[in-house]
């Protein structure tokens, strides 16, 4: 049995943007602020958030802010809810959500939904139900849900299922299972879970675990730890996480360390990145691998995080 | 002009005559950035006037010429593309030569959702004219990539929005016959099948489409997607799946194969827990599976079902608690 590398996964993440002439994170500088939250939920969920100094980190989230309301991918970069979400979730990781024009925010989300319920990404149109998931999520965690339409957006959601109980991005796209995560997580939020075959879907979910104890994200695929998270967090949603072999999975995701340098690789053997880190110890958290913090699987962010925002007078 | 191109032959923005009027706007991390990032040279001066550029909200050819710049260098950004379309539509640029752009950097780029967004705005400006070379486009990346998702929503919009049913499903067929196992395919079947205007709609498609989902399972039993095409020919209906003879007489033959039949089975048994009623050939087919494996001992007509589970408890036993489960879902009758 393998181990999870702690301190070298936390090493590799406040060092990640720091190479020199790495090309890789210079292509990154738009999208920092989603780096940001999968670095520093990582960090949190190892419980090694306080290496970072967070009045650094939340007055550079601020400036990444239009006048909009949303949030661009890093300072100058036009709004988009992808950002948006990440600002959210890291702020309410270091509690600052209040620093935040909170109705400003929920506006600017609120002006993103369509007619038949659906989400834009932002005001140039593109439609797809990961923003549907961002949209709900941000407006739940800012207590702003009922700016949207939430009974359109949900049958927005549900016009998207498949057959096969599953979801894609639009309605007759291929089920995937990174769309079923965003999907499930929004009827999640919004109360509706008991509108899904919960049976039917599991099954779905729980065909995507291969011979090796991988999860892919659709048949015939091959598997990635980033599907740890987005098939486990739906598993766990519908109560369905014991349909797959856990052990397995676990040593298929310790197999994807760089145990010399830290941080975690799609698969076995390839290169590691912030992203396949944070879904991989993300996912460890959901299998209750020992040390780590449990993790809300609907909102992705620690449980204590969100207990703060939801049961805190 | 791809990235090589722009390395190769690339003048300094500072040596450019044409931008001597610029002040490059360097990028602003704040005063204690949370993380340092070194950049490369010609990527930090292409950014830096293009931020000079995007803050004057400059909409001339030169600037257009910049972002095209700036995305060879790193397409994802998505404030340069934001940008570009601007441009476009200020400079009222001819889209056609436009498409051509995104045709070149597409083959490097397949996933980048940047320039996917970009096309179908593209297309949605240029309308139905544009939906042949939409539907060529997809197709040229399906031959690097026969399953990108982004390729397949790019696809199914365009059928949605602008037409150019015709080829369909014979496309699908091309793609089967490279590979049978593709998913996106056997989705994109069920698309056309189910939506095409020009078809006839599921009821009139469903006995041609079980026929050739048949040939399909045939060809490899264990491959997952056709085994769901064939539910959702009849919207999860197992029972009356399993009544149609043709349906219990490939769950049969896959059976007596004596491997690859899990699909199979799972099959048989959503029918059973259903009341169905399986005829002398399945239930031979089943008993022969079981007393091949090393399982208890059991002669009894009404524990069909059960013996099924135990049969896909062992030999798919990643799933084992699953198939645990369906046993507990087995009525009294069934059993």
């Amino acid at each position: 049995m393998g181990e999870l590398e702690v301190e070298k996964h936390a090493k590799y993440i406040l060092a990640v943007e720091k190479k020199k002439d790495d090309f890789q994170s210079v292509v990154m500088e738009h999208l920092r602020l989603n780096g940001a939250y999968w670095g520093l939920t990582t960090l949190d969920i190892i419980g090694k958030l306080d290496a970072v100094n967070s009045d650094d980190v939340v007055s550079w989230i601020m400036q990444c802010q239009d006048e909009s309301g949303g949030f661009g991918g890093n300072i100058g970069h036009d709004p988009h809810v992808l950002y948006t979400l990440s600002a959210i979730q890291v702020l309410a990781l270091f509690n600052k959500l209040d620093i935040l024009d909170t109705e400003k925010v929920a506006n600017y989300i609120a002006s993103l939904q369509a007619d038949d319920g659906s989400f834009a990404g932002d005001i140039w149109g593109e439609i797809d139900t990961r923003f549907s998931y961002i949209a709900i999520c941000s407006l739940a965690l800012l207590h702003q849900l009922d700016k949207i339409n939430v009974e359109k957006a949900v049958k927005y959601i549900l016009s998207c299922q498949n057959v096969d109980g599953g979801f894609g991005c639009i309605p007759g796209g291929e089920s995937h299972a990174g769309q079923i995560f965003c999907c499930v997580g929004a009827l999640a939020i919004t109360g509706h879970l008991h509108l899904l075959d919960k049976d039917l879907l599991g099954w779905w979910l729980s065909e995507r675990q291969v011979k090796c104890g991988g999860l892919n994200g659709r048949p015939e695929k091959l598997p990635d730890v980033c599907y740890s998270w987005w098939v486990l967090s739906s598993l766990i949603m519908i109560d369905r996480i014991h349909w797959i072999d856990k052990p397995k999975l676990v040593q298929f995701i310790l197999d994807c360390q760089d145990k010399e340098n830290g941080g975690i690789s799609d698969r076995p053997d390839d290169a590691v990145d912030v992203y396949h880190t944070y879904f991989g110890i993300a996912g460890l958290s959901l299998l209750e691998y020992p040390g780590l913090k449990p993790i809300d699987p609907a909102y992705a962010l620690p449980v204590d995080v969100v207990n703060r925002i939801f049961l805190s007078s | 002009m791809d990235s090589e191109d722009v390395k190769e032959n690339r003048v300094p923005f500072s040596n450019r005559s044409e931008w001597s009027d610029i002040k490059p706007v360097p990028q602003d991390d704040g005063p204690n950035p949370v993380v340092v990032i070194d950049y490369k040279d010609e990527f930090v001066e292409t950014m830096d006037y293009f931020r000079a550029v995007y803050m004057a909200d400059e909409r001339t050819p030169r600037s257009l010429d910049l972002t095209r710049e700036a995305i060879s260098l790193n397409p994802g950004n998505y404030t340069v593309w934001q940008f570009r379309r601007l441009i476009l539509e200020h400079l009222n640029v001819n889209l056609h030569e436009e498409l051509q752009f995104m045709d070149q950097i597409a083959t490097k780029n397949p996933k980048n959702y940047q320039i996917w967004h970009h096309r179908r705005w593209i297309a949605e400006k240029l309308g139905v004219g544009a939906a042949h070379k939409e539907l060529e486009f997809t197709r040229r990346v399906f031959s690097q990539d026969a399953k990108n998702y982004h390729a397949w929503s790019h696809r199914q919009w365009v059928l949605l929005n602008l037409g150019c049913w015709e080829d369909e499903l014979s496309y699908c067929d091309e793609l089967f016959n490279d590979d049978i196992c593709n998913n996106s395919a056997w989705n994109q079947r069920f698309f056309v099948v189910t939506k095409s205007p020009l078809l006839g709609g599921l009821d009139v498609m469903r006995d041609s489409e079980i026929m050739f989902t048949i040939k399909a399972i045939l060809a490899k039993p264990g491959n997952e997607s056709p085994w769901r095409y064939l539910r959702g020919l009849y919207q999860n209906d197992a029972k009356s799946l399993l009544n149609d003879p043709r349906v219990a007489s490939v769950c049969t033959e896959v059976l007596l194969g004596g491997s690859q039949y899990v699909h199979a089975l799972n099959l048989v048994l959503d029918a059973l827990i259903h009341q169905f009623q399986p005829g002398e050939d399945l239930k031979g087919a089943i008993e022969a599976v079981y007393s091949s494996l090393d399982l208890p001992d059991s002669t009894s007509d009404s524990e069909l079902a059960k013996r099924v589970c135990f049969i896909l408890e062992k030999v798919d036993p990643i799933r084992a608690s699953y198939w645990h489960w369906r046993k507990t879902t087995i009525p009294s009758q069934a059993l």
